[in-house]
């Protein structure tokens, strides 16, 4: 009985003086962590509206000759098949030119897409004079319009969407309105394939080794932390790597040249289909080991032991009950780096992706571009046309990974079901 | 005499089938084991009696399951676990380095603390086993006969191709000792195979012992005296790695001669 | 009082039915080893599990090839490359004109600082702000929102963030400090982009660092009245500081390395300025810039490239080992 009851109530006042300060400190540092958050996310949002604000919108063409005026028999020429076309280029095009385009590929041998391009580049010559985006095409619709008439009378105003089905089914052309991604998809999956091929046995094979019979010694130390390290080296020393090795020493294997395979006619130079797919397998190799290395840890001992106590080999219960056990995981994993691996670029440029095809890729040995090489090219190039087909490339680029993704979500989730009930 | 000659015959690592000069199923002699600097098991000597069920009790950390892992070399799956001694089975010594582990523990099995299912059917998980092991004989028949050991068959013979999970916990573990017997090991490990389990599981799993040991020699791990009690014929009390006393159950019950052996099954630490 | 559960044998048997017959059929031999009448424990040599042995273990050194073959081509070519030019000449040079043979790196290096500083400013306080809010405030559900939501961030392909920084940043810093003050291409914009880039991986290292201080260490914290600011500020960020510095090495580690926001955000042509809202080109940026078009092999062109390239190796291995050895010791003080 010491502390006089005077003595400890000052002290109690002391105390709680500055609460009320601290707690609204308290509430508006919450509200900035929550701040950074939103901001994050907003990132994202804005991210994804750009794309679509410029994957949509107006265009203000102005052809040289009157596209209606091209017309057969009321069909309009964008839906005019090859027969059609042939017929519209035979009236409105010199004898001249005809010959001299019949003389790099009959008229007869093109493809519908080809001869559609022909028309458009040689007869009606359109010319795009302004491009909208979608936020002004649905906002600010009279000023388009209303500029448009003045500016350029003879314009037609037509909404586009710049992801379509011509865009995904036409190939690489040199003007923005008339190309398409399906060379650079083409490519991308090829690679992929030649990725995955490569990188998955491979990368589940390591990881078998470090996670089921490494035993703690100094190469097997030594290794470990080599994936580690190998998964921090910047994508695009990836690419050096395949330049030097893939494309240049191994050039006979990677060009097809060893096999006796060109890509009809074309010198591919090693810097082919193969040689990027390599590339990329090596980059997420070590993401591939590394995921698999988790998957296989989350299986428990027991099954393993259960399984050797009937007098199983170490190998008859890795391929009997741990890997359909850590299947799912595995997968989920895979997945995750090949999506990297369908986004990474800069290893692809320097490894050589070509600026334009002709050919769509057909083999391991064609010159090769992806999607985001196309999205790269389009990107710097600096009229506004082919910003608004970068946007339509992401738009089909995103939505291949999506599937993929997807894809990978229901396998999995009906794996764990079997595993569940089978 | 005939069983004799096979054996002069047979090399180093052979053992004819169902004959042997020891009077034990298997024997452990000097048999010590550490984690590190840890000693779990301390020179243990030990022989378990042909088609009897031995139980190891003790409080835990006295090493008996550690012992018990280290009759089928389940051990050395685990990384830091050093042996010395010998395990001898058949005569050969298990821990030689020219035997091979996988053909140790195909003779003899294990039967875990918690039931531990493979996650295919019912039907698979008995011939799994079998099969990899070169079973040439009828597989229905196999798998029939190895559930009827466990008293099973009737319960889920409507439903072998379910998957083994749909089970009960219970039906689990004896579904459990069927994959095992359907090896036709000759010795039968058991880790506190009820541990998991409820009373009436535990009551048929023990009772299926009293058959199963027909046929079988059974070691069994249990923390539960009243078990080692019912189901074994001998029993040994393991207390920090030492074997206190090993003994016939009713004598080790009735009248220990070591007075920690009394203090431990009179309750008095634990 | 055991017994009484204990069901009789007898009863189990006749539920299992098992005849006598069956159960001698047992000893039949079915089994290789009983057939023959004797067991054998050598060693089984098993060819196929040893050639499986084998190809795994093969499939394991592929990543130590692979990392031997980044350091051989790396170094090859370099070599070549040193010949010709001085390591002094090349380290602390300021013009970078191979058509003049004038080889510094420093205004690629001085680029590429520039553009992951501005991405560091970015990345670690809203990193941080970020990691704070989902670790010691938000609720489960919110966190179990918003976490896939920041791993979508990180998983967009870079292509498209260079994009978003060419198309949208730029032009909306240029309306805001004029046209004539910021360039077209500029280092701020596409490091304020490479920022957005890193800030999922920041936040989810930092994250992991907040959640791994213990629980007792905040408990006690809350005991002595602390709110939750000057807990999770005072108490667990410190506490975490050293995983929270380790994101923000290996953060850097990814900006350093990163390609095509810089490709195309931050300008073609080497330019030593330390003037953010000018043009630079950084390190990868003029690799990628330089391949991509017709290169010759065995030109000095060529091999500086791969000079360049052993640079940002060796910095981003550094910034990497650095960042890991930091996380095993926190790992370890709380482990």
């Amino acid at each position: 009985m010491t502390v006089d009851a005077g003595h400890s109530a000052a002290s109690r006042t002391d105390f709680s003086s500055n609460l009320a300060g601290r707690h609204s400190t308290s509430a508006r540092w919450r509200l900035v962590f929550m701040a950074s958050t939103i901001l994050a996310i907003t990132f994202l949002g804005a991210l994804i509206l750009t794309i679509i604000d410029d994957a949509f919108g107006y265009v203000l063409m102005v052809d040289a000759v009157d596209q209606k005026s091209l017309e057969q028999d009321g069909v309009p020429l964008l839906e005019m098949d090859a027969n059609g076309l042939r017929a519209v280029i035979e009236e409105n095009l010199s004898n001249r030119r005809q010959r001299a385009l019949n003389r790099e590929l009959p008229f007869e041998e093109r493809s519908t897409a080809d001869l559609l391009e022909i028309v458009l580049a040689e007869i009606v010559k359109p010319e795009v004079v302004a491009t909208y985006t979608l936020y002004e095409s649905l906002f600010n619709k009279r000023a388009i319009v209303d500029n448009a008439s003045t500016a350029w009378p003879d314009s037609t105003l037509v909404f586009r969407s710049w992801v379509s089905m011509r865009f995904l089914s036409s190939s690489q052309t040199a003007r923005p309105m008339t190309t398409g991604v399906l060379t650079a998809v083409k490519g991308t999956l090829l690679t992929i394939a030649i990725t995955l091929l490569f990188a998955f046995p491979v990368g589940i094979a390591a990881a078998i080794w470090l996670e089921e019979y490494a035993t703690d010694n100094k190469l097997n130390r030594f290794i470990q932390v080599n994936i580690y390290n190998l998964a921090g080296v910047p994508s695009i020393i990836y690419g050096m790597l395949g330049l030097a090795v893939f494309v240049r020493v191994l050039e006979p294997l990677t060009s097809g040249s060893a096999f006796g395979v060109t890509a009809s006619g074309e010198v591919a130079n090693g810097r082919t289909v193969l040689s990027a797919g390599l590339t990329l397998a090596i980059l997420i190799l070590p993401v591939i080991i590394i995921n698999a290395q988790e998957a296989l840890r989350a299986i428990s001992g027991s099954l393993r032991h259960s399984s050797l106590a009937l007098g199983a080999t170490k190998w008859q219960t890795i391929w009997h009950h741990v890997l359909p056990a850590s299947f799912d995981r595995i997968l989920t994993g895979t997945v995750l780096a090949v999506s990297r691996a369908i986004g990474e670029t800069a290893p692809l440029v320097v490894v050589g992706a070509s600026t334009f095809l002709t050919q769509d890729p057909s083999g391991v040995f064609s010159k090769f571009t992806t999607l985001p090489i196309q999205i790269y090219q389009w990107t710097s190039r600096p009229q506004p046309e082919f910003r608004h087909i970068a946007a339509a490339a992401i738009v089909v680029l995103l939505a291949l990974m999506l599937s993929l993704n997807a894809f990978a979500i229901v396998t999995r989730n009906r794996l764990r079901k079997q595993k569940r009930f089978g | 005499m005939n069983l004799l000659t096979k054996r002069s015959e047979t090399t180093r690592l052979e053992a004819a089938i169902h004959a042997s000069e020891s009077e034990y199923a298997l024997e452990a002699k000097n048999l010590s084991i550490s984690y590190g600097d840890f000693k779990a098991v301390k020179n243990l000597n030990m022989g378990f009696e042909r088609k009897k069920v031995t139980a190891l009790i003790g409080p835990s950390g006295c090493g008996k399951s550690t012992a018990l892992r280290a009759f089928n070399r389940m051990n050395e799956l685990i990384g830091g676990v050093h042996t010395e001694g010998e395990v001898l089975f058949h005569g050969v010594n298990i821990y030689d380095p020219d035997v091979d582990a996988v053909q140790v523990r195909r003779w003899i099995g294990m039967v875990f603390q918690k039931p531990n299912p493979f996650s295919k059917s019912i039907y698979e998980n008995i011939a799994w086993g079998a099969r990899i092991n070169g079973y040439r004989g009828d597989f229905d028949e196999l798998v029939e006969n190895s559930l009827k050991q466990v008293a099973l068959w009737d319960e889920v013979k409507d439903k072998l191709k379910d998957s083994a999970y749909a089970l009960s916990g219970g039906q689990q573990q004896r579904l459990c000792i069927a994959r095992a017997v359907a090896l036709k090991p000759e010795i039968l490990l058991m880790d506190e195979p009820t541990s998991a389990l409820d009373p009436i599981s535990t009551a048929k799993i023990e009772s299926l012992l009293d058959e199963l040991k027909k046929r079988y020699t059974i070691i069994i791990v249990t923390h539960n005296m009243q078990q080692a009690g019912r189901v074994s014929d001998k029993t040994g009390f393991l207390l920090l790695g030492d074997l206190v006393e090993y003994t016939e159950t009713k004598t080790l019950f009735l009248n220990p001669i070591d007075e920690r052996t009394e203090n431990y099954i009179s309750g008095r630490f634990g | 009082m055991f017994s009484a559960t204990r069901a009789p044998y007898s009863a189990i048997l006749a539920a299992g039915q098992i005849k006598a017959s069956q159960m001698k059929q047992e000893h039949s031999a079915l089994y290789p080893e009983e057939e023959s009448g004797i067991l054998t424990f050598t060693k089984r040599s098993r060819p196929v599990e040893t050639l499986i042995q084998a190809f795994l273990f093969f499939c394991a050194s592929v990543s130590i090839f692979t990392t031997l073959g980044i350091i051989i081509v790396l170094g090859v070519e370099s070599s070549a490359f040193f010949r010709e030019v001085s390591l002094l000449e090349f380290l602390t040079g300021t013009t970078w004109q191979p058509t003049i043979g004038m080889f510094g790196i420093l205004p690629l290096l001085n680029a590429t600082l520039m553009t992951s500083l501005v991405a560091m400013l970015v990345a670690l306080p809203l990193g941080l702000g970020v990691a704070i809010y989902l670790a010691e405030y938000a609720s489960e559900r919110i966190r179990e929102t918003l976490k896939p939501i920041l791993e979508v961030l990180a998983g967009v392909p870079t292509v498209v963030y260079g994009y978003f920084a060419l198309t949208v940043v730029t032009p909306f810093l240029r309306s805001i400090l004029g046209q004539d003050t910021i360039e077209v291409y500029n280092t701020l914009s596409a490091g304020l982009v490479m920022g957005v880039l890193i800030l999922p991986l920041i936040s989810s290292m930092c994250e992991d660092a907040l959640s791994s201080v213990p629980r007792s260490l905040r408990e006690a914290a809350y005991a002595m009245g602390a709110t939750k600011l000057e807990t999770s500020v005072k108490i667990i960020v410190p506490a975490a500081f050293s995983g929270i510095a380790a994101a923000f090495i290996l953060g850097l580690s990814r900006a350093v390395g990163e390609t095509m926001i810089v490709a195309l955000a931050a300008g073609a042509g080497p330019n030593f300025t330390l003037n953010p809202l000018k043009a630079a080109e950084t390190m990868t940026g003029h690799i990628v810039r330089i391949s991509g078009g017709d290169i010759s092999y065995d030109s000095m062109d060529y091999r500086s490239l791969f000079a360049i390239a052993l640079v940002l190796f060796i910095v981003t291995l550094l910034l990497n080992a650095m960042s890991r050895r930091i996380v095993k010791k926190y790992r370890e003080v709380y482990e």
